[in-house]
């Protein structure tokens, strides 16, 4: 038990002595600089407010993102799953979608739309829709025909049978998509930053990639892995927890 | 009164169903039985409004309640929502005398996968009568239960259908079950245009529920 919760921070501690002994061997600061450099710039981008402010732009964008993505694809994925005609006519285009890469779709949308939050925020929301959908779509077409039945015999109306009975079968696969949709979200929100717009950790990685400081990229990089860590933590695995209560009751 | 007027009903291009006609009176509780695969379940949607792509007409009250063979419960949901997830205007003391009425009263709290399957069976029959049905519709309700088991959800069916008397109809392959609970018998029989009814009334014998055999 000991040793199974050890396990991750010894790889962990591996993965940081990889990084000392690849710097050390490196011995150039700029190219990359070791952990302990990465201390004072941090303090220095914290202090000065820098990080917080492009921290904060980042989120906003994750979750607009990701609320429109989340949304829209449970909508799309429960009426695909539902309705084999509809699935008929909407899967091509999903499959379109679903291999169209990111960065065409971002730029496309900053061609149409302009380099504006607006066009940032679909052009993210477009590449996480797709995923979505499938995920739910295997959820949908999951869901107990009895339990259906008992909701329409007993006449339950639309909002208490998604609530009580719809949801409750998705949040598995809706807990699943969230999972991915995160990671995958802040990875397209950063390369939007960094190809049209003047703030967030991606304009910050941008602006030290041209002037080649590596440290400050990396002081940028891992402030955001962190905020993705305690998303992780606090949000995304207690409500994985909740949904599976019943089970484990 | 309860009036099924099926006049067809197939699934695809196969005939499930051939004319079938008759009517349940309020306090009359009805065996529906026959061959494994003849559609008396289809039957059993069709009267419940699951089911709506048939020719013919239906006359069914507004309270309809339904047993299925599985206890079909919401696993997320307590002992207690359970009751009252279905039936939003019930008062949670009402839900607690539901669930007195097959003595699962102190399982209130409880999530359906922490009681046994006959306590499961109960829950779902106090959910059924939670609102005083008018029409009580039950698929083989005592399939798969242990003989005990059986006797007891049928001693609880007996006094509910007594004390709300709806009217009912109900799926058995089971001969004690058609004599203890039904006041009438209705033996489906298959025809080449689907199934219809062979017999109505009380003079269906017992030999020929014990001809159709296990669904």
């Amino acid at each position: 038990m000991q040793a199974a919760r050890l396990t991750p921070l010894l790889s962990l501690a591996g993965l940081l002595s990889l990084w000392v002994v690849a710097a050390v061997l490196t011995d150039d600061a700029q190219i990359l600089p070791k952990p302990w450099q990465l201390g004072p710039l941090f303090l220095q981008e914290a202090g000065s407010g820098e990080l917080w402010s492009h921290l904060l732009a980042t989120i906003i964008r994750v979750l607009w993102a990701f609320g429109l993505a989340m949304t829209l694809g449970t909508l799309l994925g429960l009426i695909m799953g539902r309705s084999p005609r509809t699935n008929a006519w909407l899967d091509p285009w999903l499959v379109v979608f679903l291999n169209l890469p990111a960065l065409v779709l971002i730029v496309l949308c900053y061609l149409w739309i302009g380099l504006t939050e607006a066009a940032a925020i679909i052009a993210v929301t477009l590449n996480k829709v797709p995923n979505v959908a499938v995920v739910i779509r295997e959820g949908a077409r999951a869901l107990d025909p009895d339990l259906d039945a008992m909701a329409q015999v007993y006449k339950m109306p639309w909002l208490s049978r998604m609530r009580h009975v719809i949801f409750p079968q998705l949040a598995p696969f809706i807990a699943a998509a969230a999972r991915s949709g995160v990671a995958v979200i802040w990875k397209i929100v950063l390369v939007v930053e960094f190809l049209g717009r003047s703030s967030g950790i991606g304009f910050q990685i941008h602006l030290y990639f041209q002037l080649f400081d590596v440290a400050m990229v990396l002081v940028y990089a891992f402030s955001f892995i962190c905020v993705m860590l305690l998303v992780e933590w606090l949000l995304l695995q207690p409500f994985e927890r909740s949904t599976r209560r019943w089970r484990t009751a | 009164m309860i009036e099924v007027n099926i006049e067809s009903k197939a699934f695809g291009s196969t005939p499930v169903l051939g004319p079938i006609r008759f009517g349940v009176r309020a306090g009359e509780t009805v065996a529906l039985t026959g061959p494994s695969g003849i559609g008396k379940s289809t039957v059993l949607r069709i009267l419940a409004g699951i089911d709506e792509q048939f020719e013919g007409t239906i006359t069914r009250p507004d309270e309809v309640a339904f047993v299925f063979q599985e206890p079909t419960l919401l696993p997320w949901r307590s002992v207690l929502k359970n009751i009252l997830v279905p039936h939003p205007r019930l008062t949670p003391q009402q839900g607690h005398e539901a669930l007195k009425s097959v003595g699962l009263e102190d399982k209130a709290e409880f999530f359906p996968n922490q009681l046994s399957l006959g306590q499961q069976r109960r829950l779902s029959l106090a959910r059924a009568f939670a609102r005083t049905p008018e029409l009580l519709i039950m698929d083989e309700p005592f399939v798969s239960l242990d003989a005990e088991t059986a006797d007891e959800m049928m001693r609880l069916t007996e006094k509910l259908i007594v004390a709300h008397q709806p009217a009912a109809l109900f799926v058995t392959h089971d001969r004690r079950e058609a004599e203890r609970l039904a006041d009438r018998v209705i033996l489906l029989e298959h025809k080449p245009t689907g199934a219809e009814i062979a017999r109505d009334g009380n003079e269906v014998t017992a030999a020929e529920i014990d001809g159709v055999g296990p669904g």
